[in-house]
């Protein structure tokens, strides 16, 4: 009888030993983020006070004084006329579909996790390709970032750190930091040897190496992982809004519980206007500053 | 230390293993495990085996090897880019590899500098840049360093180009670059990793020739990497060849050349156009017939001790010319008190450094072998037809063609 059972239903643990393992794992974080939490929430302040001072800053500044902003960067970086009116445009059509408050908050947050994310994932990446241990010890992280379902780490998160801004900021750089840690890892060990151990013969040293040489030579691929991060990020905002970060997202959320087809594709397309500005932004501006690659010889 | 003449560069029972633990197995090295039966029983790859050298200032040495030879992995041991598993590199009295981190740093930047088979530039800076690339590393303020760097970019012949980027020029230029790049530093040691072979021939010769050019004027220690026999005795003042990380001959041009150590240098030395290598000096003979006296008389006697048919005629202000011996009969015949300068034929002489690719066409063309005259006027030797076919064809004292014949 017994014999038939494990051979016709998967011989799984008991109910009650299951049920343990959760209670204690629930309690043991429970606890740790009942004495440690407000530690660690004070420790994310600055952070706190970036995000508020930001989106303080592009809400109160004059809309037309943020476009102009926003056409000078893209003049600057791609020397485009066509860019410079497609940003020029998308933006004014945002505010006048009354989108502008909503975008303003979505634009400082991406900012503020692009930023955090190249802050974070550069060195992170740098030392992968110095070692291959780190390599072996942070590729299948990445992996389970990149897989794992954002709601699964939304828990831990808003447990630790209540709904607002900042869990909204470390969940979407949680998703949006592995292209960047990628290919900047994959661009330093790209780049090629001998020019590499050129360097190390005329005497330079570790840091001259990385930022004479590694570097400026993995840019193209750093830059991509930056672009791939903008976007990851963007796409996160909708997710993000789930535990209280306000911007676009929310009247996504909105639009899906109360079935508001319009408002939810006009917000959406928000999202998808303020992607393309800046991926060809940054894609602009990493072709500038590759100039060097695209000319050759006779040319 | 002091009990020998110092060479420059020393390098002293040399041994690299590549592999996961290398002095694990350098017992079995030592007794003498054979460089396969290594890898399959350790899984260690033997890199170099014992390598000896002495190096003189200012001279171009040329290590010369096939590929998998580790003629690049012992060039990258003097700046220690590989670090030896055993054994000692001294230069100029530096044990290399004693040296700790910032006196290898200090080291690779003052005295050692390095050109590179596909020349190593970097791509993202400009030539100017690049050149300029040891002195920024030093430290040395922007302004100087590129005003040193605009002196050389001169030298090479690169002017006009200081702001171009490597990938507009073409790969000679690439490489002048690189070397303007080595000289800057005023490092008194040049490592030219293959330095040559990725050009093609035409642009590679020229580049030999500024090479040689340079170097008259700077005097530098070059250790030059090259597979290529005929750039190894165009360059070379001495040569080492290495065969799976074993020196197999070191010495001059001249001796790999004429008295090749084993099989493996003599396949190497038989396909080079040795006229183009060889200079009169290292094939002429001593002269046969020196006459010295004053009259036709004695002249006469003198040529008699010898068999041939010509004598060179010398004074005391060095060679004079050629005296053929049925003149010299026939004016014995007539007047044997007169003096020898009048049956003297004037022959020009060859120079002993000509190469004799230069003196081929008069060597064949005279009846009589050449006198070979230094520039003091003296006579050193003759140059026959038959010695010129001997050094040509059979490359010193043995046949090298043909192994039935052995």
């Amino acid at each position: 009888m017994s014999e038939k059972s494990w051979l016709t239903d998967f011989p799984q643990m008991a109910r009650s030993d299951l049920l343990a393992i959760r209670k204690t794992l629930d309690g043991a974080y429970r606890e740790f983020s009942r004495s440690y939490g407000d530690a660690i929430e004070s420790f994310f302040d600055p952070l706190l006070q970036l995000l508020i001072g930001f989106e303080k800053l592009l809400l109160s500044a004059p809309w037309w004084l943020v476009i102009l902003v926003m056409a000078g960067l893209a003049w600057a970086t791609s020397r485009s006329w066509k860019l410079v009116a497609g940003v020029v445009i998308s933006l004014l059509l945002i505010g006048y579909f009354g989108m502008w408050q909503d975008t303003m908050r979505t634009l400082s947050i991406i900012t503020v996790c692009t930023l955090l994310s190249i802050g974070i994932g550069i060195p992170i990446g740098i030392l992968m390709a110095r070692s291959d241990r780190m390599q072996a010890l942070v590729t299948p992280m990445l992996d389970v970032m990149q897989t794992m379902p954002a709601f699964v780490y939304l828990i831990p998160v808003v447990m630790l750190l209540g709904i607002g801004k900042v869990p909204g900021v470390i969940a979407v750089v949680i998703y949006a930091i592995p292209p960047v840690i990628r290919l900047t890892n994959l661009g330093i060990r790209l780049v090629d040897r001998e020019v590499l151990e050129a360097a190390t013969a005329y005497g330079a040293n570790a840091w001259q190496r990385l930022v004479g040489v590694q570097l400026p030579l993995a840019m193209p691929n750093i830059m991509a992982g930056i672009n791939q991060t903008i976007m990851m990020a963007l796409a996160m905002v909708v997710i993000a809004s789930m535990i209280g970060v306000k911007g676009l997202g929310q009247p996504v959320l909105k639009s899906i519980t109360n079935q508001y087809f319009t408002l939810g594709l006009f917000n959406g397309l928000a999202i998808v206007a303020l992607a393309i500005i800046f991926d060809r932004i940054s894609q602009a501006y990493a072709r500038r500053s590759q100039k060097h690659l695209s000319r050759s010889h006779g040319e | 230390m002091a009990n020998k003449d110092q060479a420059f560069i020393r390098v002293e029972a040399l041994y690299k293993v590549f592999g996961p633990d290398p002095r694990k197995v350098m017992p079995q090295v030592h007794q003498g495990m054979d460089k396969d039966r290594l890898l399959r029983e350790t899984g260690h790859a033997l890199g170099l085996k014992d390598i000896n050298l002495s190096i003189d200032q200012g001279r171009i040495f040329v290590i010369m090897g096939l590929s998998g030879s580790g003629k690049s992995t012992l060039i990258r041991h003097f700046n220690r880019l590989i670090e030896p598993t055993e054994g000692r590199i001294l230069i100029d009295g530096i044990d290399v590899r004693s040296l700790n981190e910032k006196q290898l740093l200090a080291f690779r930047r003052q005295r050692i500098a390095m050109v590179f088979q596909r020349f190593g530039l970097m791509p993202h800076r400009t030539v100017i840049e690049n050149v300029a690339y040891g002195l920024q590393v030093q430290g040395m303020p922007r302004a100087q360093r590129l005003q040193k760097a605009r002196e050389w970019i001169d030298t090479v012949g690169l002017s006009g180009y200081e702001q171009q980027y490597p990938s507009q020029l073409s790969g000679g230029q690439q490489q002048r670059v690189g070397l303007a790049r080595a000289l800057c530093t005023d490092a008194d040691i040049l490592l030219m990793d293959e330095a040559f072979s990725a050009l093609d021939p035409l642009i590679r010769s020229e580049m030999q020739d500024q090479l040689i050019e340079l170097q008259e004027r700077l005097h530098k220690t070059i250790i030059f990497i090259t597979h290529d026999l005929d750039e190894a005795l165009r360059l070379g003042d001495r040569i080492a060849i290495l065969r799976d990380g074993e020196l197999v001959q070191e010495g001059a041009p001249e001796e790999i050349l004429l008295h090749p150590a084993d099989d493996y240098v003599e396949a190497f030395v038989k396909d080079v156009n040795r006229a183009r290598a060889l200079t009169v000096e290292t094939v002429m003979k001593p002269p046969a017939c020196r006459i010295t006296a004053d009259t036709v008389e004695g002249a006469l006697r003198q040529m008699h001790d010898s068999t041939g048919r010509y004598g060179y005629y010398i004074t005391e202000q060095g060679y004079q010319g050629m005296i053929d011996r049925s003149a010299l009969e026939q004016a014995a015949s007539q007047d044997a008190s007169r003096s020898a300068n009048e049956v003297v034929e004037e022959i020009p002489g060859v120079r002993p450094d000509a190469l004799i690719e230069e003196v081929l066409p008069d060597t064949l063309d005279a009846h009589h072998p050449l006198p070979v005259v230094d520039a003091s006027g003296q006579l050193q030797g003759e140059l026959s037809r038959a010695s010129l076919a001997e050094a040509l064809v059979t490359g010193g004292d043995e046949p090298d063609s043909e192994p039935t014949r052995h």
